[in-house]
């Protein structure tokens, strides 16, 4: 019986899966698997252009445009930075949040999408608490959609802006990270004035990264921020390793892509590493399941001694909101390694650039 | 009743051992005579079908449907889902107990069955194993068997406590019901959403371990194991991973009546077909691996497997173009099972055309013990699929007769067209327009 089972089933060929239709428009960023290499050279170098440029003609790029801002969930920065990002470039914005609209009487997704759109949306930017729902968004719309975060999914602007600061610190022939080397802010115009601004790299390749090792620490399972960059970093050639105990980092997570691995003894991680991604305990996605948070911060918390023992020269990322005292200490979150309001500072150009394709977008928008 | 004759098609009657050009006459709504090829001797005055090139099969059992009624006319009505049903070549389904109210009464299933229901087929209501399916106390099975009901299942839900279960399997064994288990662990699929591995992670989705369900069938199986009695029968309700079959596959080698079904998107769908969120991809049990899915199609060809159900679970519209975790369980089934039969198990697997209705008919009759059905043997029911069996076809979920068009095969080419479903004599389908 077996046998004939088994040369049958060498000649099955089960039904194929179909192509996926997302993202249905140009501009709409979901996933950072959405984007090819040229697409994110393309947004980082627009990034520094659009950061660099006169506010007053920055202005006129999508001036009167309609963008909303649709948020289910609580956000500071992401909000704030798009917010900004859209009116630096002219666009008129406006904010829905699930708690001062119809949402609270029970419109649908859908429904709250089209009615933007009636209302003359161009783009909507959506913050939501459950996995997929930009893609829902855009099936039911069909307008650019701009994924800022969906349930444990994706972030992808987070993980541009990450990548952004990345490249900021780092030394392309050596791969290294130099902290020491923060971009002091200050506008440059002209050509010229590029020598002033350091070496932000712009142009990136699929091998850009190699050498370069991530370490992202913590809650894995939940985390947008880590699903995101798991995508977008190794497409460079980073190794990504994922930390954590196993209540919060599945064994499964390392099968999610190419370049990702799991290392679950920190100070080992950290010795490996260029870089380190520290993560936020999501209270609010635990789900009932019970963690011991003085084990856990035992085993993971970022302490001054533990990084200068084992990776005194790494850059420190987080993409925020912080809470001192449980995945970092405030003397590391305020330290001379950590990055993290250069994170937040690079939001706001990488969503300027994000929200400029948006509207702008050719056929192919860059899509991978 | 009018008597009518299918003339010049080929009848496959497997559970008869009967695959030749044959004429049949229906009468009274029975088969009354079958020949050869114009050689009926008692068709004067009779209406005529002509199945010249088609195929004539008994018509098709699924023993897993759910018809929204009492209680959600909106996704579907007994009306509306049975004439889906005869669209797709049946002429019988078995009615799950979900409704609102749950089906735990001999009144909702008699209800049910009343002719206002306005049924194009047979339809036979499945019970609730316990009160209001909640899995705390058992229904009284000997009056919900008078009333009609032909098994008990708490459907949607799994019958969870060890006690109960072992108190349903004992009592419906004692009046000749089978006990039919959705096998799901549901203290392991909290708040999931599909199949748990590598793509929900992917996906941040959380996830339905195949422990989940293999784990219960196991349980269900000792459980049967200990109760030493032969009436006991214990059906696998949608069968969806390789650990489970495995399990029922032991069990058969012990001797145990223990037997399943496989819908027809578990033997062809993984959870790669959930895409991006497809909601039409959304059922439980989820869609699940690869290796489990090949599972399934290995289990039919060798025949561990003994019906194909569809779990056809209609929901409106609105009710899927939701967030993913939020969208309801379940597709609809009826009109694609024989197409999708025959195009993948039938021509691109092999299995011999009688052996797959088979599966969609005189299996499923056994299953529920429905006396006079799942064959064309003189003397029984007048339920017959006329069918063409090499017509290729491309489904069209908008020309559904359904009222629900959840289905993730909108646009799937099948194979074998409906000619006619004709249900106890009657002619239910026919697209012949």
């Amino acid at each position: 019986m077996n046998a004939a089972v088994t040369s049958i089933r060498r000649q099955l060929h089960p039904p194929p899966v179909p192509a996926s239709p997302f993202p249905y428009h140009p501009g709409s960023l979901l996933s950072a698997s959405d984007l090819s290499l040229e697409g994110i050279s393309h947004i980082l170098n627009r990034a520094t252009i659009l950061e660099n440029a006169d506010p007053l003609v920055r202005d006129r790029i999508l001036a009167k445009r309609r963008v909303a801002l649709l948020f289910y969930e609580s956000s500071t920065r992401t909000r704030t930075s798009f917010e900004l990002a859209a009116k630096g470039l002219g666009a008129d914005t406006t904010l829905i949040s699930s708690l001062s609209s119809s949402i609270e009487k029970g419109e649908s997704l859908k429904d709250t999408g089209l009615t933007l759109r009636a209302l003359g949306a161009e783009a909507i930017i959506l913050r939501h608490n459950s996995s997929g729902a930009a893609w829902l968004l855009e099936a039911e719309t069909r307008l650019p959609v701009l994924n800022a975060g969906d349930g444990m999914h994706e972030h992808p602007t987070q993980a541009l802006l990450d990548l952004r600061t990345i490249l900021a610190h780092l030394d392309p022939a050596t791969k290294a990270c130099h902290p020491e080397r923060v971009r002091r802010g200050g506008r440059v115009e002209g050509p010229a004035a590029g020598k002033a601004s350091p070496a932000y790299i712009d142009e990136i390749a699929a091998d850009t990264l190699a050498g370069f090792t991530i370490t992202i620490v913590g809650d894995i399972q939940h985390s947008r921020v880590a699903r995101s960059n798991m995508t977008l970093l190794p497409r460079l050639g980073a190794r990504v390793l994922l930390c954590g105990p196993k209540e919060l980092l599945p064994d499964i997570a390392a099968s999610a892509g190419p370049g990702i691995t799991i290392e679950r003894d920190f100070n080992e991680a950290l010795r490996q590493s260029q870089a380190v991604m520290m993560l936020r305990i999501q209270a609010e996605r635990l789900a009932g399941l019970q963690l011991d948070l003085a084990q856990y911060k035992e085993n993971y918390q970022l302490t001054g001694p533990r990084l200068a023992a084992h990776a005194p020269t790494a850059l420190v990322m987080h993409p925020g909101p912080i809470i001192r005292g449980l995945e970092v200490t405030a003397g590391v979150a305020d330290g001379a390694q950590s990055a993290i309001l250069e994170q937040v500072k690079n939001g706001v150009a990488i969503r300027m650039a994000v929200v400029e394709r948006a509207l702008t977008a050719s056929q192919d928008g860059g899509r991978a | 009743m009018t008597a009518l004759v299918i003339r010049g098609g080929h009848l496959i009657d497997p559970a008869a051992g009967v695959d030749a050009p044959k004429d049949i006459l229906l009468k009274d709504g029975r088969v009354a005579e079958i020949a050869g090829p114009g050689k009926l001797k008692s068709a004067n005055g009779a209406e005529v079908i002509d199945a010249t090139g088609l195929a004539v099969a008994p018509g098709l059992i699924d023993m897993h449907v759910h018809l929204r009624e009492p209680g959600q006319g909106y996704k579907e009505t007994i009306a509306t889902g049975t004439a889906a049903a005869a669209a797709g070549g049946f002429t019988a389904v078995a009615a799950m107990p979900n409704t609102i109210p749950v089906n735990d009464s001999p009144e909702t299933t008699r209800w049910m069955l009343a002719p206002e229901r306005g049924a194009a087929i047979r339809v036979f209501p499945i019970a609730a194993a316990t009160r209001g399916s909640k899995g705390e106390a058992i229904n009284d099975y000997a009056a919900l068997k008078s009333a009609g009901a032909v098994a008990v299942t708490d459907d949607g839900h799994p019958i969870l406590k060890d006690g109960i279960m072992r108190e349903t399997l004992a009592a419906a064994a004692r009046v000749g019901l089978s006990v039919i288990q959705h096998a799901e662990d549901t203290r392991l699929t909290q708040g999931a959403s599909m199949n748990a591995g590598a793509m929900a992670f992917k996906l941040g989705l959380r996830g339905m371990p195949p422990e989940a369900e293999s784990g219960l069938v196991e349980r269900d199986i000792r459980l049967v194991t200990e109760l030493r009695d032969t009436r006991v029968h214990l059906h696998v309700a949608h069968t969806s991973t390789a650990a489970a079959l495995a399990a029922v596959r032991q069990a058969r080698r012990s001797g145990l009546r223990v037997t399943c079904e496989v819908a027809p998107h578990h033997f062809l769908l993984t959870e790669e077909h959930v895409g991006f969120y497809n909601t039409n991809a959304k059922m439980n049990p989820p869609l699940r691996s690869a290796a489990d899915r090949d599972a399934m199609i290995e289990a039919i060809l060798d025949g561990v497997v003994d019906a194909i159900a569809t779990d056809h679970a209609p929901h409106a519209v609105h009710e899927k173009e939701v967030e993913f975790e939020n969208a309801p369980n379940g597709i609809t089934g009826l009109e694609t099972a024989l197409g999708l039969s025959l195009r993948w198990l039938h021509k691109e697997w092999r299995m011999p055309l009688g052996r797959v209705l088979s599966l969609l008919s005189a299996q499923p009759a056994a299953l529920l013990n429905l006396k006079g059905r799942g064959t064309l043997a003189v003397g029984s029911f007048a339920d017959v699929v006329v069918f063409d069996p090499k017509a290729e076809w491309t489904y069209n979920a908008r020309e559904t007769k359904s009222k629900s068009r959840n289905t993730p095969f909108d646009g799937w080419t099948m194979q074998g067209k409906v000619g006619w479903t004709i249900s106890e004599g009657r002619i239910a389908y026919s697209n012949q327009a």
